[in-house]
C-alpha cells in the first residue's frame, strides 16, 4: 500500500516536473506555482486544525514568518536563498510550539477561541514586525537577491520549488494520517478527554502538529517572499491567508489528507479566472457564496463527500471473528495471585470550590474481585473514578496501583499502566466507526499494538460484546443499549488489568441488564479487576464480591453486600434518618 | 521619549473615550448574538459598513444623517431577521456560524466594491463641523453622537434584558432554549428578534462610522480585532460589558499612541485579548 502510493507520488512529481521543459508560458507557470503554494498553506493547515478540530485563524503568522526570516536572511545577512528556507521552516516551527506549549495547556481554549487566539497572535506579531527593525515600515525587497537555477527560468524554478515542497507537504498529510499521531488527532477532534484516557498523549500530539504544521507554511512563505520579491507587513499579515486557508479546506474535506489540495486547486483557479477577466470582485462575491454554499450543503467537503460516497458502496461484511478465542485477551498476568492489593487509595480527598466530593477516602481493591462503590447522588462516587483514572488530579492522596502513584500521572500515562474506564453516558468518537473506536485504546493502552493487530484485537471484543455487525457503523446509528457496550469494548480492548465502570446499566431495560451481567461476569472470569458504580441494587447484589458505600466524600461502611446494605448508617444516607 | 503635554494628554483621553464608545456600539451587536445566539457573526463588521455606505449615500441625497436611521434601522434589522433564519434552518454551529458569516461578509465587501468601488469615501455633513470647546480641549458632535448612542443603545438593552418580561423570557433562551421552550418561551420568534435587533445595531455603528470615518471597502477587517477583544473583555452576551471594556481599550490605545508611536496602538487590543483569553478562558 504504502510502496505503492509512493510510486505514484514518484511518478506524479516526475511527470509534472517534466512541464516547464515543453516550454510552457510563463504565466502557466507562475498560475501552477500559486495553485502548489496554497495546496501547501491548506495541507498544512489542514494537519492540526482538520485533523484535530483545533481551527487556527494563524497559518498567515506562521507563513508571515516564514516569509520574514527568508525575507531578512537573503538581504542582511547575504544568506543564500535555498538555505533560508530551512530557517524559515525552524522559525515557523519554533513560534508554533511556543504559542501551542501556552495555548494547549488550557483545556477550554477549543473551537472559536483557538480560532480568535491564533487570530489575535497574528495581530500581534505584525505590529511587532512593523514597529522594529525586522520591517520598520518600509518593507523589504528581494528583487537583488540570487535565484538558483533550478529551472530553464526563473517561473519555472518557482514552478519546482513549488512542486517538491507540495508533493512533501502532501506525503507528510498522508503518513500521519495513516500513523498513531493521525489516528490520535482523529479522536482529539471528536472527545479529547476521552482520548486522553484511553491513552493518546494529547497535549504532545497536538504540538506535534502545530509544529509541523507550522514549519511547513514556514517554507511556503520563504518560497513566496521570493516569489512576490517585495514583502510588506500589510500583505503578509493579512486576513487572505487564515480565510482562504480554512476555506479551502472545508470546501475540500478537512477529514482527508488530500480534501484540501482539491479546495486549493479549486479556489486558486476559481480567483485567478476572475482576475484574468474584468471581474475580479465578482470572483470574490463568488468565494464567499461559495463557502456559505459548501458548510450548509456538504459538510464534509467536495472531497470528503466523494470519498463518503465510496467509502459506503465499497462496505464489506466484516471478517468472522472466533468470540471465544479470548484466552490471549486475558489481563491478569501469570504468577500474580489472587486477593492481593491491586490499588489503594489513601487520604484521596478532591474539592472543587466549596464542595468536598472525596474527604480523606481510604479504599482498597483487590485483584479479581469485583468491588461495588455505591452511595446516594453526589456521594463522590464518578468522582472516584474520575480522579483514578487521570481526569482530575486530587487535592492529596496518593493512589498506588501495582506500586506506582497514579496521582501525579497524566491521564494518557495512567491508562498505559493498564487502568480503562467507561462513561455513564456514553462517549464514543462521533465521527470514527465502532471497529475504530475500540481499536483505539488497543493501539494506544498499555498493549501499544501496531494498527492491523489492533484492529483484530478491536474485532475480538466486538464479537465479545455481540456488535461484530456494527464494526463497520458509526456510533450515531447505536442504540443506548449498543453504546453501552461499545464503551465497555473500548475499555476492554486496552487489555486493562483494573476496569472501572460507570453506571453500565443505568438507563437498560430489565432485559438488556440480564445481558450486561452475564458480560461482566465474562469479563471477570478472564482475570480482569472491576470497580464498578452502580444504583441499580439487584446488579450490585448480583456481581459484587464487596461494596464500599460513599457519603458526603467519605467512606461510610465496606464489607460483604449484603450485610452492608443493612447498617443503618447506610440505610440512613440513602433514605435519610428515621424520625422516631 | 518625551511626556506629551497635559492638554495633548487630556485631548488623548477623550479621543480614547470616543472611539471606544465606538468599539461598544459595534461590539454590543456581536456580543448579544454571540453570548445569547450562540453565533458568531463576523459579517457584523460588514454590515456595520454596508450602513455606513448607504448613511453615505443618502446623505449624499440630501437627507440628514441622522434621518437615514429610519430608512436604514428597519431594513438592517429584516436582515438581521433572514440571517438568524437561515442560520437556524440549517441548524449552523456556532463555529460554521463564523464560517458562514465570514462567506458574507466576502459579499458584502465585494458588493460595497461594486457600487462604491475600493476608493476612499467621506460623508460631508453638517455634523463634522460643529466642534465644542472644554477648557483646552476639543470635542466634535460626531464623536459625542457616537458616544450618547452607545451609552443609550446599551443601557436600553440592559434595561430590556433585565426588567421586561421579554428580556427575561430571552435570557432564558440564551441559557437553555429547550427548557425555555419546554416553559412556554416562543424561542424561535424571540431569537429571530433579537438577531435583527443585532443587525439594526450594526446599521446604528455604520452611521457613526460614516459620521467621523473615511470609507474604504478594505477596512471592514482593521476593526475586527479590537471590536472582538472588548466583546470578550466584557463578557459575552453582557450589554453593558462591550461599551466599558471598549471605553478601556480604547482610553489604553489612546494612552499607548501618546506615549509611543501610533503604530504601536493595535498591540494593545490584542495583548489584551491573548491576556484574557489565556487568563480568564472560562468566562467565555
Amino acid at each position: 500500500m504504502r510502496r505503492r502510493a509512493l510510486a505514484g507520488f514518484a511518478a506524479a512529481g516526475l511527470a509534472l516536473s517534466a512541464v516547464p521543459f515543453f516550454g510552457l508560458p510563463a504565466f502557466y507557470e507562475s498560475f501552477l506555482y500559486l495553485v502548489f503554494h496554497w495546496i501547501v498553506l491548506a495541507v498544512s493547515w489542514n494537519i492540526l486544525s482538520g485533523y484535530s478540530g483545533y481551527f487556527s485563524f494563524g497559518h498567515g503568522a506562521f507563513f508571515g514568518a516564514g516569509m520574514y526570516t527568508t525575507a531578512t536572511l537573503a538581504t542582511k545577512a547575504d544568506v543564500p536563498f535555498l538555505w533560508t528556507l530551512p530557517a524559515a521552516a525552524l522559525v515557523a516551527a519554533v513560534f508554533g510550539i511556543a504559542l501551542g506549549a501556552v495555548v494547549f495547556r488550557l483545556p477550554r481554549l477549543r473551537g472559536e477561541l483557538f480560532a480568535l487566539l491564533t487570530l489575535a497572535v497574528t495581530f500581534v506579531l505584525a505590529t511587532i514586525v512593523l514597529n522594529t527593525s525586522i520591517d520598520g515600515g518600509p518593507g523589504l525587497v528581494l528583487s537583488a537577491v540570487p535565484l538558483p537555477a533550478i529551472g530553464p527560468s526563473p517561473s519555472s524554478t518557482f514552478y519546482l520549488l513549488g512542486l517538491a515542497l507540495a508533493l512533501a507537504t502532501l506525503w507528510i498529510a498522508r503518513e500521519i494520517q495513516r500513523s498513531k499521531l493521525g489516528t490520535g488527532l482523529f479522536a482529539i477532534h471528536d472527545d479529547e478527554d476521552v482520548a486522553e484516557v484511553l491513552g493518546v498523549p494529547t497535549y504532545r500530539y497536538k504540538l506535534a502538529a502545530f509544529g509541523l504544521s507550522c514549519g511547513l507554511a514556514g517554507v511556503a512563505g520563504g518560497i513566496q517572499a521570493m516569489f512576490i520579491s517585495y514583502v510588506t507587513v500589510g500583505e503578509t499579515f493579512s486576513i487572505a491567508v487564515p480565510l482562504y486557508v480554512v476555506l479551502m479546506s472545508v470546501l475540500g474535506g478537512s477529514r482527508h489528507w488530500f480534501g484540501p489540495a482539491v479546495g486549493a486547486a479549486a479556489v486558486t483557479a476559481l480567483l485567478y479566472a476572475f482576475t484574468a477577466s474584468d471581474y475580479a470582485v465578482a470572483g470574490r462575491a463568488a468565494v464567499g457564496l461559495i463557502l456559505i454554499l459548501v458548510i450548509l450543503f456538504l459538510p464534509e467537503g467536495i472531497f470528503g463527500q466523494a470519498v463518503g460516497a465510496l467509502g459506503r458502496r465499497r462496505v464489506s461484511a466484516a471478517p468472522a471473528v472466533d468470540a471465544d478465542d479470548l484466552s490471549a485477551a486475558t489481563a491478569a498476568a501469570p504468577g500474580k495471585t489472587e486477593g492481593e492489593t491491586l490499588l489503594e487509595a489513601r487520604g484521596l480527598s478532591k474539592a472543587f470550590r466549596g464542595v468536598q466530593a472525596l474527604a480523606e477516602v481510604d479504599l482498597e481493591v483487590r485483584r479479581g474481585e469485583i468491588l461495588g462503590l455505591v452511595g446516594p447522588n453526589g456521594s463522590g462516587k464518578s468522582t472516584l473514578i474520575n480522579v483514578v483514572s487521570g481526569h482530575f488530579r486530587p487535592d492529596s492522596g496518593r493512589i498506588l496501583f501495582e506500586g506506582r502513584d497514579l496521582a501525579a500521572l497524566e491521564a494518557h500515562r495512567i491508562a498505559r499502566t493498564g487502568v480503562a474506564r467507561t462513561y455513564q453516558i456514553p462517549r464514543p468518537f462521533a465521527h470514527l466507526s465502532v471497529l475504530e473506536n475500540v481499536a483505539l485504546p488497543a493501539m494506544f493502552g498499555r498493549g501499544a499494538l501496531p494498527r492491523a493487530e489492533a484492529e483484530r484485537e478491536a474485532r475480538r471484543w466486538l464479537a465479545f460484546t455481540g456488535l461484530a455487525a456494527k464494526a463497520r457503523a458509526l456510533p450515531g446509528e447505536l442504540n443506548l443499549h449498543q453504546r453501552k457496550f461499545l464503551e465497555l469494548a473500548r475499555a476492554l480492548a486496552s487489555r486493562p488489568s483494573l476496569l472501572l465502570l460507570d453506571e453500565v446499566f443505568s438507563g437498560l431495560t430489565h432485559a438488556e441488564i440480564d445481558d450486561a451481567i452475564r458480560l461482566i461476569r465474562a469479563i471477570r472470569a478472564q482475570g480482569a479487576t472491576i470497580v464498578f458504580v452502580e444504583h441499580i441494587i439487584r446488579a450490585v447484589m448480583e456481581l459484587t464480591d464487596r461494596i464500599v458505600v460513599l457519603s458526603y466524600g467519605r467512606v461510610i461502611a465496606e464489607g460483604d453486600p449484603r450485610a452492608v446494605m443493612r447498617e443503618p448508617d447506610v440505610v440512613a444516607a440513602y433514605l435519610g434518618k428515621p424520625h422516631a | 521619549m518625551a511626556l506629551p503635554s497635559l492638554t495633548l494628554l487630556g485631548q488623548s483621553l477623550l479621543s480614547g473615550l470616543f472611539i471606544g464608545a465606538l468599539y461598544g456600539l459595534l461590539g454590543l451587536g456581536l456580543s448579544l448574538s454571540w453570548g445569547m445566539l450562540r453565533q458568531i457573526n463576523l459579517a457584523h463588521f460588514a454590515l456595520a459598513f454596508l450602513g455606513a455606505y448607504l448613511t453615505y449615500q443618502l446623505a449624499g441625497a440630501g437627507m440628514d444623517p441622522l434621518a437615514t436611521l429610519a430608512v436604514i434601522v428597519p431594513c438592517f434589522f429584516t436582515l438581521g431577521v433572514l440571517m438568524h433564519w437561515l442560520l437556524a434552518r440549517f441548524s449552523v454551529s456556532t463555529f460554521n456560524s463564523l464560517l458562514v458569516s465570514f462567506g458574507l461578509t466576502v459579499i458584502i465587501e465585494a458588493l460595497i466594491q461594486w457600487i462604491w468601488t475600493a476608493d476612499f469615501r467621506r460623508m460631508e455633513s453638517a455634523y463634522g463641523e460643529v466642534k465644542f470647546r472644554i477648557g483646552a480641549l476639543y470635542v466634535a458632535l460626531p464623536e459625542l453622537l457616537t458616544l450618547a448612542l452607545a451609552v443609550a443603545l446599551s443601557l436600553l438593552v440592559w434595561v430590556w434584558l433585565r426588567h421586561t418580561y421579554t428580556g427575561k423570557a430571552m435570557r432564558a433562551v440564551a441559557e437553555d432554549a429547550p427548557i425555555a421552550a419546554a416553559f412556554g418561551v416562543n424561542v424561535r420568534g424571540l431569537s429571530l428578534v433579537l438577531s435583527g435587533l443585532c443587525a439594526a445595531f450594526a446599521g446604528v455603528a455604520g452611521l457613526c462610522l460614516a459620521l467621523s470615518y473615511t470609507l474604504a471597502p478594505g477596512q471592514i477587517y482593521a476593526w475586527l480585532g479590537v471590536v472582538f477583544a472588548a466583546v470578550m473583555l466584557g463578557g459575552l452576551g453582557n450589554p453593558l460589558g462591550p461599551l466599558v471594556a471598549g471605553i478601556v481599550i480604547g482610553v489604553s490605545e489612546a494612552l499607548t499612541m501618546a506615549f509611543t508611536a501610533p503604530a504601536w496602538a493595535p498591540l494593545v487590543s490584542f495583548s489584551l485579548l491573548i491576556v484574557v483569553l489565556l487568563a480568564r478562558p472560562g468566562r467565555i
